[in-house]
C-alpha cells in the first residue's frame, strides 16, 4: 500500500476549477514531485491534501485511512508536515523558538505544569532546546540560532521552515517550493538538502518550478496543467513526454 | 533566554520590592505602590492574551467587576467566607470567559474588540442593575478578609501580600512564556496556519489564554474590593477596560516587564499631574501620545533594543 493514496481530487473556488479528478500515489521513501505552468493547481492541491482546504470531491488516504476535510493540526497528529511557498515564519519568535513550536506534539502542553515549571517539563524543554540547535545544523542553519527571525535573509527562512517541519519527525513532509526565490547556488544547497531528508527516510512530496532541481531530486514527478493530471512518471519519462512539452513550450501542432 | 538570566531578572524585582518599603514615607504612597502591582498583575494576564498570543479584549474589566462583587455580595448575603468567594468569583469569571470564548475567538481584529467591547458593557450593566444585591451605583461595602483569625488589614500587610503575588505572577508568566504551551501561543500570533500545520489547536489555546487571563483579573478584582473595602460599579467599566490595554499598549506588547512598566507609569501620571489642575487630562493623554508616536512598539522593547539586544527582548 502506497503511504499517500489520492483519488479523483476536485476543488472549485465559485467557478473556478483550481483542481479537477486528480489521482496519484506517493510510496513510502520516494521524493515525489509535483510540477505544471503557473496556476496549474500545485500549491492548491497542496493545500488540499495538508487540510488547509476542504475537498469539493474525491478523497485522500494516508496509510490508507481517510483523511480529506481533516483540520490540519490534527493531520500534524498523523505525521504530516509542510513548508509554505510564501513564508509562513513566526517573526515574533526566535529561529530556534521556531525549530522548536514544529516538535509541539511531542511535549507537555499542560497550562498549569508550565506556569510552575514542573521539572520533568522544563528538563525536556532543555533537550528539546538542543534537539532543536542539531535541527538547525541540518539544515545549515547554525550561525543563526540566536537570532530572532525577523532579522534572517529569505534563504535563511526558507531552510529554517524545513528545519520546523522536521522538527515534528514527520513520516511525510511536503515541501512547497522550496527554492522560489532562491540563487543558483542557493537552490544547490535546497537541493541536497532535501536529499539528505530523503535519506532518513522521510517521504519528500514537493512542489518546484526549477526544473533542474526537480528532474535531480525526483523519483517520481506529476505534472498538472489547468487542474488537471497531465502525466506521471520518471524524470525521464516526463521528459520525454510530448504533452509536457507542449504545456510548457507551447505547442505549434 | 538563559536559566541565569530568567532569576536575574525576577531577583531584580524581588530587591526592589524588599526595599521598597524603606523609602516609602507613609500611608499615601504605600497605597500608590499596592494599585500599581495590583494593575500590573492584571496588565500581565492581559499582555498574555494581546502581546504574546495577539488577540484583544476590551472587556477585562468585566472580569475585575465579577471577581470584586463575588467578594462583596457572597460574604455580606450569603455569609460564605471571603477566599470560598474569591475563589467562587474566578470561577464565574472563568466560565463566562470559556462559555463566551469559543464564539468570541472565531472573529478577528475590530470585530473581536467589538465582542469583547459588548460582553464587558454587559457585565457592568448587569452590575448597575442588580442594585438589590450589589448596590446599584452608589456600590457597596465588602467584608475584611482574612485566615485562621488573621486579618489583611492597613497598607503595611497589603503591601507584602500584593509583593508576594506579583513576583509569583512574574515568575509564573515567564514559565509560561517559555513552555511548550507558550511557544504555541507565540506561535498562533506569528502564523496561525503554521502553528495549525505544527499541531497547535489554535481555537482551544485562544480560549484557554482568554480564560486564564480572566481569571487573574477576577482574583486581583477580589484583591482590590477587600483592600479597598468598597466596591463601586466605576471598576467594572468601559474606561477601566481600555486603560489596563493601555499599560500594555505603553509598557509594550509581549513584553513581560513591559506590563509592569506600563502599570506604574500609568498608576503614578495621574497622581503626579495632579499638580496641573483641571489640565492633568490633557497632558496624560498627550504623554501617551509622544509615548505611541515616538515608541509605538512600547517602552520596554523600545528601551531594550536601543541599548542593543538584537532588536528582541528577553520576554
Amino acid at each position: 500500500m502506497a503511504l499517500l493514496e489520492v483519488d479523483n481530487l476536485s476543488k472549485a473556488f465559485g467557478g473556478v476549477k483550481a483542481v479537477q479528478d486528480v489521482s496519484f500515489a506517493v510510496e513510502r521513501g520516494l521524493v515525489y514531485s509535483v510540477i505544471g505552468p503557473n496556476g496549474a493547481g500545485k500549491t492548491t492541491l497542496f493545500n488540499l491534501i495538508t487540510g488547509i482546504y476542504t475537498p469539493s470531491e474525491g478523497d485522500i488516504r494516508l496509510e490508507g485511512q481517510s483523511i480529506a476535510g481533516i483540520a490540519p493540526h490534527a493531520l500534524a497528529l498523523k505525521g504530516m508536515a509542510r513548508t509554505f511557498q510564501n513564508l509562513q515564519v513566526c517573526m515574533n519568535m526566535t529561529a530556534l523558538e521556531n525549530v522548536m513550536v514544529g516538535a509541539h506534539l511531542q511535549l507537555d502542553r499542560n497550562l498549569v505544569k508550565a506556569m510552575l515549571r514542573f521539572p520533568g517539563l522544563a528538563r525536556r524543554d532543555r533537550e528539546l532546546r538542543d534537539e532543536a540547535r542539531e535541527l538547525m545544523r541540518f539544515v545549515g542553519l547554525e550561525s543563526y540560532w540566536n537570532l530572532g527571525a525577523s532579522s534572517m535573509p529569505y534563504g535563511a527562512l526558507k531552510r529554517l521552515e524545513i528545519a520546523r517541519a522536521l522538527a515534528a519527525k514527520p513520516q511525510i513532509l511536503f515541501l512547497d517550493e522550496p527554492a522560489a526565490g532562491l540563487n543558483s547556488r542557493e537552490t544547490a544547497e535546497i537541493d541536497e538538502l532535501v536529499r539528505k531528508v530523503a535519506d532518513n527516510n522521510v517521504t519528500v512530496v514537493l512542489v518546484e518550478h526549477d526544473m533542474k532541481m526537480v528532474m535531480n531530486i525526483s523519483d517520481r514527478i506529476l505534472v498538472l496543467d489547468y487542474g488537471k493530471k497531465l502525466t506521471e512518471g520518471t524524470a525521464r519519462e516526463v521528459r520525454e513526454n510530448p504533452d509536457v512539452i507542449a504545456a510548457y513550450l507551447g505547442s505549434n501542432v | 533566554m538563559s536559566g541565569v538570566r530568567r532569576h536575574y531578572s525576577l531577583m531584580l524585582l524581588a530587591a526592589v520590592l524588599l526595599l521598597l518599603p524603606l523609602v516609602l514615607p507613609n500611608n499615601f504612597y504605600y497605597d500608590i505602590v499596592i494599585r500599581m502591582a495590583i494593575n500590573a498583575i492584571i496588565a500581565l494576564g492581559l499582555n498574555l492574551l494581546i502581546g504574546f498570543a495577539g488577540q484583544i479584549s476590551l472587556g477585562h474589566a468585566g472580569f475585575i467587576g465579577i471577581g470584586a462583587y463575588a467578594s462583596a455580595i457572597l460574604p455580606t448575603h450569603f455569609g460564605w467566607h471571603p477566599l470560598l468567594a474569591m475563589a467562587a468569583g474566578a470561577a464565574i469569571a472563568s466560565s463566562i470567559a470559556a462559555i463566551l470564548a469559543r464564539p468570541i475567538f472565531r472573529l478577528k481584529g475590530q470585530y473581536l474588540a467589538m465582542a469583547t467591547l459588548g460582553m464587558g458593557i454587559i457585565i457592568a450593566i448587569v452590575i448597575k442593575n442588580e442594585a438589590a444585591y450589589t448596590g446599584g451605583p452608589d456600590g457597596m461595602p465588602v467584608a475584611p478578609i482574612g485566615l485562621m483569625g488573621f486579618e489583611i488589614a492597613g497598607e503595611k500587610q497589603w503591601y507584602w501580600v500584593l509583593a508576594a503575588t506579583l513576583l509569583f505572577s512574574f515568575w509564573a508568566a515567564k514559565n509560561l512564556i517559555d513552555s511548550p504551551f507558550g511557544r504555541a501561543l507565540r506561535a498562533l500570533h506569528g502564523s496561525e496556519v503554521a502553528a495549525q500545520v505544527m499541531g497547535v489547536d489554535i481555537v482551544r489555546y485562544k480560549v484557554a489564554i482568554f480564560v486564564l487571563s480572566a481569571f487573574f483579573a477576577s482574583l486581583m478584582g477580589s484583591v482590590t474590593a477587600h483592600y479597598i473595602g468598597f466596591v463601586t460599579p466605576n471598576i467594572a467599566d468601559f474606561f477601566h477596560s481600555i486603560e489596563l490595554v493601555t499599560m500594555v499598549v505603553i509598557g509594550g506588547m509581549a513584553s513581560i516587564y513591559g506590563s509592569l512598566i506600563g502599570a506604574v507609569l500609568l498608576t503614578a501620571l495621574p497622581q503626579a499631574l495632579s499638580t496641573f489642575e483641571g489640565w492633568e487630562t490633557v497632558v496624560f493623554g498627550s504623554i501617551l501620545m509622544t509615548c505611541m508616536i515616538f515608541m509605538p512598539k512600547g517602552l520596554v522593547p523600545t528601551l531594550a533594543a536601543r541599548f542593543g539586544r538584537n532588536g528582541r527582548e528577553d520576554p
